[in-house]
C-alpha cells in the first residue's frame, strides 16, 4: 500500500507539525517540509513506470460488500496532479515560513495544510470513487480551516463557511451522482468504469448523474454560477490562496472532468452543460478581474476565468481539446502560484493590496517586480511564456468547434474578448502596480522581502520561461502521459511548438494581444462605469438571499411547531392516534361488531353505567373546580371496581379500590399547591378543537372497546386455569399470574414503583412551594389540625389494619389478596397516622427513612428470582410444598410468596415516601407562613 | 442451564438496587460499583453478541413456563447489537457523570441503573406486555434523570415529557389489550403466528392495532409530528443524561423494527407491511424538520437535540425502505449516530462551563480557555454528527443511499438525505464559528491552564474512538448488520426458536 503511504504521510505529519510547535516557531515549518518531502520520496519511485504508461492500482478490502474498498490508483494524471501537489506544496510551505508574522500559530498553520494536502492527493490517487467523495468532502473541510486561519477576521470567517457551504454542497451532489454512476456501472472503481463509458452514455439515468457529477465539479471550480465564493475565500492568508486556487483546491474539479472524461464526456448534454458553464465563466471571470481594485481579487476572478476556460476544454470532447486542458491546468498552476505568491510579497511589503495606492513598485522591489511581470505575462498569453502555448491550443480548439455550430463565430468573439480582458487585466497587474507613477499613502515603505522568499517565485518563474521556450523538451512527457490516462488510449498528434506558421489561432492571440492594449489604455472611463455598476450583477448576493431565506425558513417552521406548548403536544398524540386507528380499521371491509352473541342488560349495570357516565361528564363539566373534579373521578374509579366484582374479580376490584384510595389521597395533597379554581385559559376555537379531538379519541376507544368485546375470545389463559393449582401451587389464579407466571412482569413494575417513589423525593427534596392558607371561599385551611377523635381512633384502628394487611398478604396465593394489595392497604393505614396525629408525632415512633424499606422490596424479590438458579432453573422458577406445623395444621408455602413479600415492601416504600413528602411539603409550607407573615 | 441471555437484563438492576441500599455509602465506592456494574455489562453484552452471532437465537422461558404462555426473553443478533450499543454508551455517560453531576442531586446511580435495566429489558424481551413494562421503567428511570439537578427550565421540560409519554404508555396498552383480545397471547412469536393466520373479519381490528402500537413507537423514536417533546427535554437534561438518551429513541426505532419484521413483515398475509406508506414519508420529513430546528438553534444543546430528532428521521428512513440493505445500513448507522449525538452533548456541556453566564447560547463571548483544543474536539464531533468524511456516520448514509437507490421513491430519499447533510453542515458551521471564531479575546491575563480538561474529556474522547472503531472495522461490523438484517426479515427462524415447530 505504498500509495496509501503517501496519502497518509501528511496526515501523519499534521499531528506532528501541529505537536512540535510547541518546541519552537520553525519547527512546524521543517516538520511540514520534510513530510512533503518524504511523500514525494514515496512517489517517485513509481514515476518510471507510470511514464512507461502503466497504471498502478493498490487496494486494501474495507468494505468489499458493497464495492467500497481502500483503493489507489497511480497513473498519468494521477502523478501529474500529484507532482504538482507536492511540488507546489513544497514552495509554499517555504513561502508560508516567511510569510506569517509573529502573531500567527505556525503549528496550527502547517497542520492545516498538510491535512489539506493529504485530502487532495487522496482525490487525485483515488481509484473507489466512494473514496474520492471521502477525500474530496475533507478537502472542503481542510480549505474551511485554511480559510478562516485569522479568525478574528469576519470575512475570513464568512468566506470560509461559504466556501464550505457551497462546495459541500456540491460535493453531496456529487455523492449522490456517483451512486448512481456506480449503480450504472456496477462498480465504484475507476478501472471499471473508465472502461465502460458506452454503457453508461446510453442509460437512462445518464443525464441525472451527469449533472450531479457535474455540480460537484463545478462548485469545486468555481464554475459560474457558483464562482462567488471563491474571491471570499481571499480572506484566507495569501500562501493559502497561492495554493488552493492555483494547484489544489479549485484544480479538483478540472481533475474529476479529467479523470471521467472517457465514462462521461462525447454527449450533447455533456458538451453544452460544460462549454456553456466553462465559457460564460471565462468571460464573466476575464470582465471582473480587470475592475477588482485588489490585487488579490484580481486574480480570483483570473483564477474563475482560467478555470472556465479548461472547463470548456474538456467540454468541446475531444482528443486535443483534453490534451489542451490537461496542458492549460499545468501551466495555470504554475503562473497562478507565483503571481499569488508576487502578490503575497507585495501585501506583505507594503501593507495594502489596493491597486489604486500601490504603484510604481519598480523602483522599491526591481527582482520581485521582474518576477511578477514574467508570470503575469504568461497569464496574459505572451508569447516565450507557457500560457501562450496552451491558449493558443485553446483558440485553435474553438475555431474547429466553431467550425461545426451554426452560431459558431459567437463562440469565436466571446474567446477572444475573454483574451482580451485577460490581457488587459495582466497588463493592469504590470503597469498599475510597478510603474503608473509613486505610491500614494503607503502604511510602509516596500523594499525587497527576504531572499528565501523569492525563492518559491523564482522556481516557478523558471518554469514558466522553461516550459514556454522549450516545450518539446520540459513538459511533453509529462503532458503525453498524464493525456493517455485522461483518454484511456492513444493521444492525438499535437505539435508544441512555438510557431506554428500563420492560422486563426495565431490571428486571435494577436487581436487579444492587441484588444488588451487599447482596453487597458481606455481603462479609466470603465473603471468609472464599474464602480457605478458595482453589486449589481452579484452571485453572491443570490447565495445571500438564499441562506437568509434558509434561516428564515428553518426558524418559521421550527418556532411554528414547537411551541413549547403541552397541550399541543397532547393534541398531536390524539390526533396521530386517531388517524391511525381509523386508517387501520377502515382500511378493510370487515364490520365493527363481530360475531359473537351480547350478553343481556341487566338493571344493576345499567345503572351502574349511568352513574359512570354521570361521573365522567360531571368531571369535564366541573374541571376547573379542581376538588369537586377529584371526588368525581374517584366515582369513576369505584365504579370500575363494581364491574370487577361483576364479572368476578375480587382481586382486581381490591386492587382498584385501594389504589383509588391512594390516588385520590395523593392529588389531594398535590391539589393543596394549586389554585383552587382554575380560570378558563382556552378561547372558544381552540375549546371546539380540543372537544373534536376528545370525542373523536373517545369514540375511537369505544369503537375499538366494542370490535374487540364482540368478537370470539380465544386465548393462552385456559392455560393459566388449568396449571395454577398443580404448576403454579395456588388457587387465585391471578395472583399466581402476578407473581408466578408473570412475574417478571410484576418485578418490572415494582421497579416502576420504586422509581416513582425515588424520583418524587429526588425532585421533592429541595423544593419549595408556597402553600395556600385559605380555601377557595376564604375559610382558614384547617381549624383542628389534628382532632383528637380521629387521632384515638387511628392509632387503635393501626394494629388491626397492619393485621388486615399481613391477612391478605399471606393468603393472596389461594384466596383474593397478595403483595400489591396488602402494601397498599398499609400505606394507608400509616398514612391515616400522619394525618390525624401530624408528621412529628409519627416520625417519633416511625422513622420515615423508606429507602432500605424499597431497596430490600426489590432485593427480596430479586434475589427470589435468582434463587432459582442455584437449582439450575431460569430465572424467577417458583416451587412450592406443603408442611404440617403443630397447632397450625397443613398449610402450603410457595416460593412465590417470598416473592410477593418483596412486592409488598416495595409498595409500602414507595407509597409512602410519596405521600409523606407530599405532606411534608405541606407541613413545610404551613411552618413558613407565620415567619412571612411577620415581614 | 444458560442464563447469558437474561444477564443484561438483571445485572443492572442488582446493580441498582444494591446502590439503592448503600445510598449512604462513601460516594468514591458507589462510583465505582456502578462503573464496574457497567463495565461487566459491557462483557456481558459482548459474551452476547458472540453467542448470537453465527445466527442462533436464545431464548428464555422466565419461571420455565413455555412460551407463549409465560414471559420469554429472545435474544437474536438485533437484540445483541443494541445491548451492546447501549452498553458501551453508558459507559461513557456515566464516567462524565463522575465529575460531581452525579452528586448534584440524589439518586443519580440507582436511575442511571434501572435505567439501562430498562433499556436492556425493552430490547431483550419476546412479550409485548412486558415491552409495555419495560417501556414504564425506561419511562420513569430518565424522568428521573432527567429532573437530575433540579430547576424551573428543567422541571417543566420533564413535565411535559412525562405526561406526554404517559399518553403514550396509555395507547399502548390499548394497542395492547386489542391485540391480546383478538388473538389471545401477548408472546411476539405467538402474536406473529396468530397475526399471520388472522380471520378476515379481524383483520382491521388487528390493523387498527398493529397501528396505534406504530403511534406509540414513533412517540419513542420521535417520528414527525409526534418528536416535538425531544429538544425541550434533552436540551434541558443535565449532559451525562442527555448522552444517555441518544439511545432512547433507538429503542422506539428498535421497536418498531422488530413489531413491523416480526408480526407484520412479508408473512403476515393481508395484514403484511402494515407500515408501507407511512414510516418513510414520515421519516423523510423528520429528517427535513429536524434539520431545519437544527439551523434554527439558537442553543448548542437545542442544536443537538433537534439533530437527534434528524438522525431518528435517517434511522427510520433506513428502516422504512424495509430491504436488507437498507435495514443493515440502519443499523450501521445506529451505533454510530448514539455516540455521536452523546459526544456532542458532551462537549455541549464541557463548552457552556467554560462560558460563564453565555452557556451555549450562540452568542459571541470572551475566548474560552483550551480555545483550540475544545474547538477542534467540537469540530471532530460536529463532522461526525454531520455525517461527513471520514467517520463512520458518512459510511451509514452511503449504506442507506445505496440500498435506497432500488426503491421506487429513491429520487426522494436521494434529495431528503443529500440536504439533510448539507443543512447539517451548514447549521453546525455556523454554530462552530459562532462559539469559537467569533470570540472576544479574553480580557486581561489568559486563562489559567485547565487542569483536569484531559479527564473531563476522556469520556468524549472515548465515544470518538468509538465512531473510530465503527469506521475502522466497518466490514465485518457491516455484515454483522447485513446478517441482522437478513435475519429479522425471516421472522421464522425467531418464531421457532420461542415456540418450536408445534402450533399451539
Amino acid at each position: 500500500m505504498s500509495l496509501g503511504l503517501v496519502v497518509l504521510i501528511p496526515y501523519l505529519g499534521a499531528v506532528l507539525a501541529a505537536w512540535v510547535a510547541r518546541f519552537g516557531r520553525l519547527h512546524s515549518a521543517w516538520v511540514a517540509a520534510l513530510v512533503a518531502g518524504l511523500a514525494l520520496a514515496w512517489l517517485l519511485p513509481h514515476a518510471p513506470t507510470t511514464f512507461a504508461g502503466a497504471t498502478v492500482v493498490q487496494r486494501l478490502a474495507w468494505l468489499p460488500a458493497v464495492g467500497l474498498d481502500l483503493a489507489f490508483r497511480l497513473d498519468g494524471l494521477a502523478l501529474l496532479f500529484a507532482l504538482l501537489i507536492l511540488g507546489i506544496g513544497l514552495l509554499i510551505i517555504l513561502y508560508a515560513r516567511y510569510y506569517l508574522s509573529e502573531r500567527d500559530s505556525m503549528g496550527r498553520f502547517y497542520a492545516y495544510l498538510l491535512l489539506f494536502m493529504g485530502a487532495m492527493l487522496g482525490i487525485v490517487l483515488s481509484e473507489n470513487l466512494i473514496q474520492l467523495f471521502l477525500f474530496w468532502e475533507l478537502t472542503s473541510l481542510a480549505s474551511f480551516l485554511l480559510i478562516s486561519y485569522w479568525q478574528g477576521r469576519e470575512e475570513a470567517r464568512n468566506g470560509a463557511r461559504m466556501a464550505l457551504a457551497v462546495t459541500g454542497a456540491g460535493g453531496l451532489a456529487m455523492l449522490g451522482g456517483f451512486l448512481l454512476l456506480g449503480e450504472i456501472a456496477g462498480s465504484y472503481e475507476l478501472s471499471v468504469i473508465l472502461a465502460s463509458g458506452d454503457a453508461i452514455r446510453a442509460h437512462p439515468l445518464y443525464v441525472p448523474m451527469l449533472v450531479l457529477v457535474l455540480l460537484g465539479a463545478l462548485t469545486k471550480s468555481a464554475q459560474f454560477p457558483f464562482h462567488f465564493w471563491l474571491p471570499h475565500a481571499m480572506a484566507a492568508p495569501t500562501p493559502v490562496s497561492a495554493y488552493l486556487h492555483s494547484a489544489t483546491m479549485v484544480k479538483a474539479g478540472v481533475f474529476l472532468l479529467a479523470r471521467l472524461f472517457p465514462a462521461l464526456s462525447g454527449t450533447p448534454e455533456w458538451a453544452w452543460l460544460l462549454i456553456l458553464a466553462g465559457g460564460f465563466t471565462l468571460l464573466l471571470g476575464a470582465f471582473f478581474a480587470l475592475f477588482k481594485h485588489d490585487l488579490k481579487g484580481l486574480l480570483a476572478y483570473s483564477t474563475i476565468s482560467h478555470l472556465g476556460l479548461i472547463t470548456l476544454l474538456f467540454g468541446m470532447g475531444t482528443g486535443l481539446a483534453a490534451v489542451a486542458g490537461v496542458f492549460h491546468i499545468i501551466n495555470h498552476a504554475i503562473f497562478k502560484a507565483g503571481l499569488f505568491m508576487a502578490a503575497g510579497i507585495i501585501d506583505h511589503e507594503c501593507g495594502t493590496r489596493d491597486m489604486r495606492r500601490i504603484n510604481g513598485l519598480w523602483k522599491y522591489m526591481p527582482h520581485t517586480a521582474t518576477l511578477a511581470m514574467v508570470a503575469a505575462a504568461s497569464m496574459a498569453g505572451v508569447p516565450l511564456f507557457n500560457g501562450f502555448l496552451s491558449k493558443e491550443m485553446f483558440f485553435a480548439e474553438s475555431v474547429h468547434l466553431s467550425a461545426g455550430l451554426t452560431h459558431g463565430w459567437l463562440l469565436l468573439v466571446a474567446v477572444v474578448l475573454a483574451g482580451v480582458f485577460a490581457v488587459a487585466y495582466s497588463l493592469r497587474f504590470i503597469h498599475d502596480v510597478f510603474f503608473n507613477g509613486e505610491p500614494v499613502d503607503l502604511p510602509r515603505t516596500p523594499h525587497e522581502p527576504p531572499r528565501w522568499m523569492k525563492v518559491p517565485v523564482e522556481v516557478l518563474v523558471a518554469l514558466c520561461l522553461l516550459v514556454g521556450i522549450l516545450p518539446a523538451v520540459t513538459v511533453e512527457p509529462v503532458l503525453a502521459m498524464a493525456a493517455a490516462s485522461v483518454l484511456q488510449g492513444p493521444v492525438p498528434p499535437h505539435d508544441l511548438a512555438l510557431w506554428h506558421g500563420f492560422n486563426p489561432a495565431l490571428l486571435m492571440s494577436i487581436l487579444a494581444l492587441a484588444g488588451g492594449l487599447l482596453l487597458y489604455a481606455a481603462r479609466k472611463p470603465l473603471f468609472v462605469l464599474a464602480d457605478r455598476w458595482q453589486g449589481r450583477l452579484d452571485a453572491r448576493a443570490l447565495y445571500q438571499r438564499l441562506l437568509q431565506g434558509l434561516f428564515a425558513l428553518a426558524g418559521g417552521v421550527t418556532r411554528a411547531l414547537d411551541i413549547g406548548s403541552l397541550q399541543r403536544l397532547i393534541a398531536l398524540f390524539v390526533a396521530s392516534a386517531v388517524l391511525l386507528g381509523a386508517a387501520g380499521f377502515l382500511g378493510g371491509e370487515a364490520p365493527l361488531t363481530g360475531g359473537r352473541a351480547l350478553l343481556p342488560v341487566d338493571g344493576v349495570s345499567l345503572l351502574a353505567t349511568l352513574g359512570l357516565l354521570a361521573a365522567s361528564l360531571g368531571a369535564v363539566a366541573l374541571h376547573r373546580r379542581r376538588l369537586a373534579a377529584l371526588i368525581l373521578t374517584g366515582a369513576v374509579g369505584l365504579v370500575v371496581s363494581l364491574v370487577f366484582i361483576k364479572f368476578s374479580a375480587p382481586d382486581l376490584a381490591l386492587t382498584q379500590l385501594s389504589v383509588e384510595v391512594v390516588t385520590v389521597v395523593l392529588l389531594l395533597l398535590a391539589l393543596y399547591f394549586l389554585p383552587q379554581r382554575t380560570p378558563a385559559e382556552s378561547g372558544l376555537a381552540r375549546r371546539g378543537r380540543d372537544a373534536l379531538l376528545a370525542l373523536a379519541a373517545g369514540g375511537g376507544a369505544a369503537a375499538l372497546a366494542w370490535a374487540v368485546l364482540t368478537r370470539p375470545y380465544e386465548s393462552i389463559a385456559p392455560y393459566f386455569l388449568a396449571q395454577s393449582v398443580p404448576e403454579g401451587g395456588g388457587r387465585n389464579v391471578v395472583n399466581v399470574i402476578l407473581v408466578d407466571f408473570r412475574g417478571f412482569d410484576t418485578l418490572g413494575e415494582i421497579t416502576v414503583l420504586a422509581l416513582a417513589g425515588l424520583g418524587i423525593y429526588a425532585m421533592l427534596e429541595r423544593l419549595q412551594l408556597p402553600g395556600p392558607d385559605r380555601d377557595a371561599e376564604g375559610r382558614p385551611w384547617d381549624w383542628d389540625t389534628h382532632p383528637a377523635i380521629m387521632a384515638s381512633l387511628t392509632r387503635l384502628l393501626l394494629p388491626l389494619a397492619l393485621l388486615t394487611s399481613v391477612f391478605i398478604l399471606l393468603r393472596g396465593h389461594n384466596l383474593p389478596g397478595g403483595g400489591f394489595i396488602a402494601g397498599l392497604v398499609t400505606a394507608v393505614a400509616l398514612i391515616m397516622q400522619y394525618l390525624a396525629n401530624g408528621a412529628a408525632w409519627t416520625h417519633a415512633r416511625l422513622p420515615p427513612n423508606l429507602h432500605p424499606v424499597i431497596g430490600w422490596g426489590l432485593a427480596v424479590a430479586t434475589g427470589t428470582g435468582l434463587a432459582s438458579w442455584a437449582y439450575d432453573h431460569p430465572f424467577l422458577t417458583s416451587t412450592f410444598g406443603h408442611f404440617d406445623w403443630p397447632l397450625v395444621g397443613e398449610f402450603e408455602l410457595a416460593s412465590a410468596m417470598v416473592f410477593d413479600l418483596g412486592v409488598y415492601l416495595v409498595v409500602v416504600g414507595s407509597t409512602l415516601l410519596i405521600l409523606i413528602y407530599l405532606g411534608l411539603m405541606h407541613g413545610a409550607s404551613h411552618v413558613l407562613r407565620p415567619d412571612e407573615e411577620a415581614r | 442451564m444458560s442464563h447469558l441471555a437474561i444477564a443484561p437484563v438483571l445485572l443492572p438492576l442488582l446493580a441498582g438496587i444494591l446502590l439503592l441500599l448503600l445510598r449512604h455509602g462513601d460516594i468514591r465506592l458507589r462510583r465505582a460499583l456502578s462503573v464496574a456494574a457497567v463495565v461487566a455489562e459491557i462483557g456481558l453484552a459482548v459474551a452476547l453478541l458472540l453467542a448470537v452471532s453465527g445466527g442462533e437465537i436464545l431464548v428464555y422461558a422466565l419461571g420455565d413456563w413455555p412460551a407463549p404462555y409465560g414471559i420469554v426473553l429472545v435474544a437474536d443478533r438485533l437484540s445483541a447489537w443494541l445491548v451492546l450499543t447501549t452498553a458501551l454508551l453508558a459507559l461513557f455517560a456515566l464516567l462524565h457523570a463522575l465529575r460531581g453531576i452525579d452528586v448534584a442531586g440524589r439518586h443519580f446511580h440507582v436511575l442511571f441503573q434501572l435505567q439501562l435495566f430498562g433499556l436492556a429489558g425493552a430490547f431483550l424481551t419476546g412479550d409485548l406486555f412486558n415491552l409495555f413494562v419495560f417501556f414504564e421503567v425506561l419511562l420513569l428511570a430518565s424522568y428521573g434523570l432527567m429532573l437530575h439537578g433540579g430547576g424551573r427550565a428543567r422541571t417543566r421540560a420533564g413535565l411535559h415529557y412525562v405526561v406526554l409519554n404517559l399518553a403514550g404508555s396509555t395507547l399502548f396498552l390499548f394497542a395492547v389489550g386489542t391485540l391480546y383480545g383478538v388473538t389471545g397471547t401477548l408472546n411476539m412469536a405467538d402474536l406473529a403466528r396468530q397475526v399471520a393466520a388472522v380471520p378476515a373479519d379481524n383483520v382491521p381490528v388487528v390493523r387498527a392495532a398493529g397501528l396505534l402500537l406504530f403511534g406509540v413507537f414513533a412517540l419513542k423514536a420521535a417520528l414527525l409530528p409526534l418528536h416535538l417533546w425531544l429538544p425541550a427535554a434533552y436540551a434541558q437534561a443535565s449532559a451525562p443524561a442527555a448522552a444517555l438518551f441518544a439511545i432512547m429513541t433507538k429503542v422506539g426505532a428498535y421497536a418498531i423494527l422488530r413489531v413491523s419484521t416480526l408480526m407484520f413483515g412479508a408473512g403476515a398475509g393481508p395484514l403484511a407491511d402494515l407500515l408501507g406508506g407511512w414510516l418513510l414519508p414520515l421519516a423523510l420529513a423528520t429528517l427535513v424538520v429536524g434539520m431545519l430546528g437544527a439551523v434554527a438553534s439558537t442553543r448548542l444543546r437545542a442544536q443537538v437535540a433537534y439533530l437527534v430528532v434528524a438522525s431518528a428521521g435517517s434511522l427510520l428512513t433506513a428502516f422504512g425502505l424495509n430491504t436488507a440493505d437498507s435495514i443493515a445500513a440502519g443499523l450501521y448507522y445506529l451505533p454510530h449516530t448514539t455516540f455521536a449525538a452523546a459526544a456532542l452533548f458532551l462537549i455541549s456541556d464541557a463548552i457552556a462551563g467554560r462560558r460563564g453566564e453565555l452557556a451555549d447560547r450562540f452568542e459571541p463571548g470572551p475566548a474560552l480557555p483550551a480555545h483550540a483544543l475544545l474547538g477542534g474536539l467540537f469540530f471532530v464531533a460536529a463532522v461526525a454528527m454531520a455525517g461527513l468524511p471520514p467517520l463512520s456516520g458518512f459510511l451509514g448514509k452511503f449504506l442507506l443511499l445505496r440500498a435506497a437507490l432500488d426503491h421506487p421513491w429513491w429520487p426522494w430519499v436521494l434529495g431528503t438525505v443529500l440536504a439533510g447533510s448539507l443543512l447539517g453542515l451548514i447549521a453546525l458551521a455556523r454554530s462552530g464559528s459562532l462559539l469559537f471564531y467569533r470570540a472576544r479575546p479574553a480580557e486581561g491575563a489568559p486563562p489559567p491552564r485547565q487542569a483536569g480538561l484531559t479527564a473531563e474529556l476522556a469520556p468524549f474522547a472515548g465515544l470518538l474512538l468509538l465512531g473510530v472503531g465503527l469506521t475502522v472495522a466497518a466490514g465485518p461490523l457491516s455484515d454483522y448488520a447485513r446478517a441482522t438484517a437478513e435475519q429479522i426479515l425471516q421472522p421464522y427462524h425467531y418464531v421457532h426458536a420461542v415456540l418450536g415447530g408445534g402450533e399451539r
